[in-house]
């Protein structure tokens, strides 16, 4: 076993390319740690990402924001305007395990260790966001929720990094929201969750909107009917039974340690309209 | 395997270690460092007993490797003291009898310090949640918020 | 032993204060040692390899590919611990639980042990090691287990206590029986009888502390041994027998202990790390991961209980039975019939019976936790009997207080009651002003009462005067909620003299007579009884050194207040002399002064506690959340207030795990799917309110200062008192523990749909 700590992410690139064994990314390491520690994986390469310059950094511009893959969750939380543009995107990052992994956690590490119960994905989801990967054969910017295929599984290749996670600017009287479902207040994954992300015309109707699941199926569930029942509407009660109803539906989950199905079913259902209200609410609908 | 040869600060003082690439920062402090005071209650940061802080940000030192602290400040419950003079959080811990077994003290103390540096004045909700990475089974936590409050009141002055 | 224990009318000094802690300092500053925190020269790391399998016949282990491994010194497996328990049934089942011998009996049973020069190699060296299994079938679950026909876990169990042997084994070790009256009769005189079924799951102690421990074994056949334990007098015991060694050549020192509950009292990975170090003839240390405990240490039952009690209109109780299904792992407990016995103990019943079944399971061998097996009882007979109430149409609190046992009832478990503190504490919960606050929608209150006895036991105190008058306390029962404060303010009040002057410490096994561990609440309890002894055997030799001193006879002298006094007017002129004074001199007047104390501490009294708390239930999830919980238990006499206030304190938080979301989930492969702190779910900082305690003080009649156990009661009434407040709340009964959100959801939408069919039917009736 080997660490190494590169300084470029084209250095990063090229290791993670030639190791001839398994290698690990290492950014906050609150998913690697505990599957190493576990024996699950035993990397013959650890290529910590933290010191290059670039991946530590929220860059803000007129499009929007880059996220570098190395930035702990915490960070995202102390960062204003974002916090002001993603209050969804951010508050999902922020349910990420204790205080104690927030320092380390991100949401790159969060989306590639492909949980389908990860907190910050639903949310990213909802919120359109785009990977800038970088590889061998150069960059490419992908959908996130493109990246995850099965629990445990991305669609990354061989040598692959995702060095970033871009968010756009936000049209005005747009909000986003995530709820998740825990039995306790913190510590807890996921039994089920929901993202979502809206954007009113003048008069408070809903115009666009995206609605994701997590925990709900083998990966996050976007639920384009869930988004068409919402579109036109002002949220009334009618419009909320029907998306619990559209959203129960979509479901496909699990019997396990942590819920049943008939439990994740109803609560996706109740999140998400919890999550639609708290969304349209920022996006000062009444 | 090869040894990764490390050169850190931790409580303000220099020190070099050699360690393996998958070695924690824990097993560092506790096995080759002598710094036992950081317990490993869960090994998978879920009870927060191994917690110090790395460059003001509060971790668990079992989810952070050993090579990693190359060029950083740790700071663990060793350091919390100023020689006899206890830090305002240990003596209201004694004087609320906010620990019974007290494994998770050092890991509590730890994070409330990192809390009160962020928010000196937190409300009891506050405290419940900025502390609800670390696990008590003796307590029930009542007299470590209440601890956590009166410190806080102190350190404001 | 000239002793004389009972109860005096006194008033306090010391006890009642609230100083800090003498081991505080150590604990604040990281410099307290426990069970991983020592090291000694030449340590080797030892591992332990577990069964993967619920149940599996061990046809063979080949250790060859392991013992070549460059840096393991040891490998060991059930041969390297023979059977020396000569016929000792109890004890070859805590040999065989800490390393299988024939059968793996439960995921996580150890099968075999490494030694090695670091951890790496270790964890190498298990996976070397070749184990041959033949799998069978196995059952996890309690009632399962209890049907005919279930996989058999030991061929050599036929159930103990029915009228006739049966011809055929079963997973059934026993059956027991208690209670009194006529209870056809009792049910025949009731006007209302409600008869109901519930479960509670398995729970873990959730101590923060791993298990750890370093074994050093010498050539010449002595030994050390420093660990984490409840009882190191008890651990030196098993751990000699089961490795052949004299008693006296096993040094046992116990550490800090990080959280016990209970489940510190039985040894499991301490004679695998002897027998490793003796094979390898370097010290070994052991410390468990945290998933080895949750595997393989020893959780508290799984139950299934059945209760059914009536009662006459006027809210006289007329009769209540119980039958009482405890799992106790792979091995033979007694469970159930603790279970049993304190079901209905804080009743006064003319008619009762209680029926105990121990059931065995492929799951780990479950240990005390916390008042074991009374929580579970006490669930399903305070929801039945909240239950009953609302028939009867009582107040919960009334309906208690009308039933309530009290001096001179014959308690359901056979003895008769002295002075105890149940209706005490019924009358303060009705009285508080937690009782009479408003309610929103959606919430609930609940309240319930709870039973535990308490233990006395072996006990064994040195209290030595140093020549500068400071008292060095040694007592063999380990500290694990403040004991050592609590011992030191007894010493101090009985010697008259400043807490800060006495210093208790816990000692090891070579430097202390025999002490049973501290369990059933008796670490303050008898140890106090041992230090008041022990310090009044002190002040004897005090007297006499004074009357030495004066030169008068020592029968003029008396103790008062820390001084020795002349009694009488011809002694005037002499002043009193200080404990400070008279150690001064101790090395002219006849050497080191010194008080001992051996004893069995009879006379424990027993403990009651009523609890109150509010839940909010969010309806459309199911999610709970604890509003308020306040806590009225009789302490006997509260010596150090503080520390008794966190054992209440402590014990609610537990219960209120145990009611809301932990539990063991096993797969349909028999292995424990939830082995960590991440879906073992333990109450964190944010799940819960402060927690209120109001202290009753109902001197115990048989201990000089009254004092009670106070540790173990206060987890008995949470189970029972959250269910009660959920029930309330959602306007549904709850019968299994845990009320997980997705438990309580079900149950919801299962009366939702109940009501909408009976409005239905409702309607065509019309």
């Amino acid at each position: 076993m080997r660490y190494i700590r590169p300084l470029t992410i084209e250095d990063a690139v090229g290791q993670l390319a030639g190791s001839p064994g398994t290698a690990a990314i290492l950014a906050g390491g609150s998913d690697l740690l505990v599957r190493m520690k576990g024996g699950f994986v035993e990397p013959e390469l650890i290529i910590d990402i933290k010191a290059i310059a670039a991946l530590s950094e929220i860059r803000e511009t007129a499009e929007g924001f880059s996220i570098g893959a190395a930035v702990p969750c915490a960070v995202l939380g102390e960062h204003k305007s974002l916090r002001q543009a993603w209050p969804g995107v951010v508050e999902a990052a922020k349910l990420i395990g204790s205080k104690q992994v927030q320092g380390r956690c991100t949401i790159v590490g969060n989306l590639c260790n492909a949980s389908p119960a990860a907190d910050s994905v639903p949310a990213l989801v909802a919120a359109s966001a785009r990977a800038v990967v970088a590889g061998p054969a150069g960059k490419r910017t992908i959908a996130v929720e493109s990246v995850p295929t099965a629990p445990g599984r991305t669609s990354l290749a061989k040598g692959e990094i995702i060095e970033a996670i871009l968010l756009d600017s936000r049209a005005p009287r747009s909000g986003d929201a995530y709820l998740r479902f825990i039995p306790r207040t913190e510590m807890d994954i996921a039994v089920v969750s929901a993202g979502v992300n809206l954007t009113l015309d003048e008069a408070g109707v809903v115009k666009t909107a995206r609605v994701a699941l997590g925990a709900a199926a083998p990966t996050v569930l976007l639920v384009a009917d869930a988004a068409e029942v919402l579109v036109g509407s002002r949220l009334d009660e009618a419009t909320l039974e029907r998306l619990a109803k559209v959203c129960a539906g979509a479901c496909r989950p699990i019997d396990d340690k942590r819920g049943t199905i008939e439990f994740r079913r109803k609560v996706a259902g109740v999140l998400a309209g919890r999550a639609a209200t708290a969304a349209y609410q920022r996006a000062g609908g009444k | 395997m090869a040894g990764v040869a490390v050169s850190t600060t931790i409580n303000g003082d220099h020190v070099e270690y050699l360690c393996q690439p998958d070695e924690t920062l824990l097993e560092v402090l506790r096995d080759r460092l002598g710094l036992t005071g950081a317990k490993e209650g869960c090994g998978t940061g879920d009870c927060g007993a191994c917690s110090v802080i790395v460059d003001n940000r509060l971790v668990c030192s079992c989810l952070v490797l050993g090579a990693e602290a190359e060029g950083r400040q740790v700071e663990t419950i060793e350091g919390m003291a100023h020689g006899d003079r206890l830090h305002p959080l240990q003596q209201k811990f004694l004087e609320h009898a906010a620990l019974q077994c007290g494994i998770c003290t050092p890991g509590f103390l730890i994070a409330a310090k990192d809390l009160l540096a962020k928010n000196p004045d937190p409300t009891e909700e506050e405290i419940r949640f900025g502390l609800a990475g670390n696990l008590c089974r003796c307590t029930g936590y009542d007299k470590i918020v209440r601890a956590v409050q009166d410190a806080a009141s102190v350190m404001r002055g | 032993m000239n002793f004389d224990p009972r109860l005096t009318n006194r008033s306090f000094t010391s006890v009642g204060t609230r100083p800090i802690r003498p081991d505080g300092i150590d604990k604040v500053t990281g410099r307290a040692r426990y069970g991983a925190d020592f090291n000694m020269a030449g340590q080797l790391v030892g591992r332990v390899l577990r069964s993967p399998h619920a149940h599996a016949v061990i046809r063979g282990i080949d250790t060859a590919k392991a013992e070549a491994l460059p840096g393991v010194k040891a490998v060991i497996t059930a041969a390297d611990l023979p059977d020396l328990t000569n016929g000792d049934g109890a004890l070859y089942d805590i040999l065989d639980n800490c390393i299988a011998r024939k059968k793996a009996l439960y995921d996580g049973h150890a099968v075999a042990a490494v030694a090695a020069i670091d951890a790496r190699t270790a964890r190498q060296a298990l996976k070397l090691i070749e184990v041959d299994y033949e799998v069978l079938p196995h059952v996890t679950d309690v009632d399962e287990a209890f049907q005919h026909g279930a996989p058999l876990i030991n061929e050599a169990i036929f159930t103990e206590g029915l009228e006739e042997k049966p011809v055929k084994p079963s997973n059934v070790h026993k059956r027991t029986q208690y209670g009194h009256g006529d209870i056809h009769k009792g049910f025949s005189e009731a006007d209302f009888v409600i008869e109901r079924s519930f479960r509670t799951e398995q729970t873990h102690q959730g101590y923060i502390e791993p298990h750890a421990c370093v074994a050093s074994v010498s050539s010449d056949g002595m030994a050390e041994l420093w660990v984490c334990t409840q009882g190191p007098f008890v651990y030196r015991q098993h751990c000699a027998q089961l490795l052949g060694m004299e008693a006296s050549k096993l040094r046992v020192t116990s550490s800090e202990i990080g959280g016990g509950f209970g489940g510190k009292t039985h040894v499991w990975a301490e004679p695998v790390a002897l027998a490793l170090s003796r094979k390898a003839g370097r010290p070994v240390k052991l410390v468990m991961t945290r998933d080895e405990v949750f595997r393989a240490s020893g959780p508290t039952s799984a139950t299934s209980i059945d209760i059914k009690i009536g009662a006459r209109k006027d809210g006289t109780i007329t009769a209540a039975e119980a039958t009482l299904r405890y799992s106790c792992g792979p091995y033979a407990g007694m469970w159930a019939e603790v279970g049993a016995m304190t079901a209905f103990a804080c009743y006064r019943l003319d008619n009762v019976r209680t029926v105990g079944f121990e059931v065995l399971v492929n799951r780990p061998k479950t240990a005390a936790y916390r008042a074991p097996s009374a929580p579970m009882a006490a669930f399903a007979v305070e929801s039945t009997i909240d239950e009953l109430a609302g028939k009867v149409g009582m107040d919960a609190v009334d309906f208690r207080i009308k039933n309530a046992a009290q001096e001179g009832t014959r308690a359901s478990y056979g003895p008769v009651y002295g002075p105890i503190g149940i209706g005490p504490t019924l009358e303060a919960v009705k009285n508080h002003p937690h009782m009479q606050a408003p309610l929103k929608k959606n919430q609930g209150r609940g309240m319930a009462c709870g039973f535990w006895f308490n233990f006395g036991g072996q006990t064994c105190v040195d209290l030595n005067i140093g020549m500068d008058g400071s008292v060095s306390l040694a007592v063999g029962t380990v500290d694990v909620g403040g004991s050592r404060a609590s011992l030191s303010l007894v010493a101090a009040e009985e010697l008259g003299i400043d807490y800060a002057q006495v210093k208790a410490i816990v000692a090891d096994t070579s430097s202390l007579g025999y002490n049973d561990m501290t369990d059933g609440s008796r670490g303050t309890f008898s140890s106090s009884m041992a230090t008041i002894s022990a310090a009044r055997n002190a002040i004897k030799v005090l007297r006499e050194r004074a009357a030495q001193m004066w030169d008068i006879p020592a029968d003029d002298v008396v103790w008062e207040k820390g001084h020795a006094l002349a009694k009488g007017e011809k002694y005037g002129n002499l002043s009193p002399l200080s404990l400070k004074e008279i150690a001064a001199q101790s090395g002219t007047t006849g050497g080191p002064i010194a008080g001992h104390s051996e004893l069995v501490a009879d006379g424990a009294g027993v403990s009651f506690a009523t609890h109150i708390c509010d839940i909010e239930v969010d309806p459309e999830t199911g999610a709970t959340r604890v509003l308020r919980y306040t806590v009225v238990q009789d302490a006997g006499k509260a010596v150090h207030p503080t520390y008794v206030e966190g054992q209440y304190q402590g014990g609610a938080a537990q219960g209120i795990g145990w009611a809301l979301n932990e539990e063991y989930i096993y797969g349909k492969d028999g292995r424990l799917q939830n082995a960590g702190f991440l879906d073992y779910r333990i109450p964190v900082c944010s799940d819960l309110p402060m927690i209120d305690t109001q202290i009753l003080e109902i001197p115990n009649p048989n201990h000089p200062y009254g004092i009670r156990g106070v540790g173990e009661t206060s987890i008995v009434p949470p189970l029972a008192a959250i269910a009660n407040a959920v029930s309330n709340a959602v306007g549904v009964r709850m019968t299994h523990i845990p009320m997980s959100p997705p438990r309580i959801l079900a149950a919801l939408e299962a009366s939702t749909s109940a009501q909408k069919s009976e409005s239905i039917f409702g309607k065509h009736d019309a």
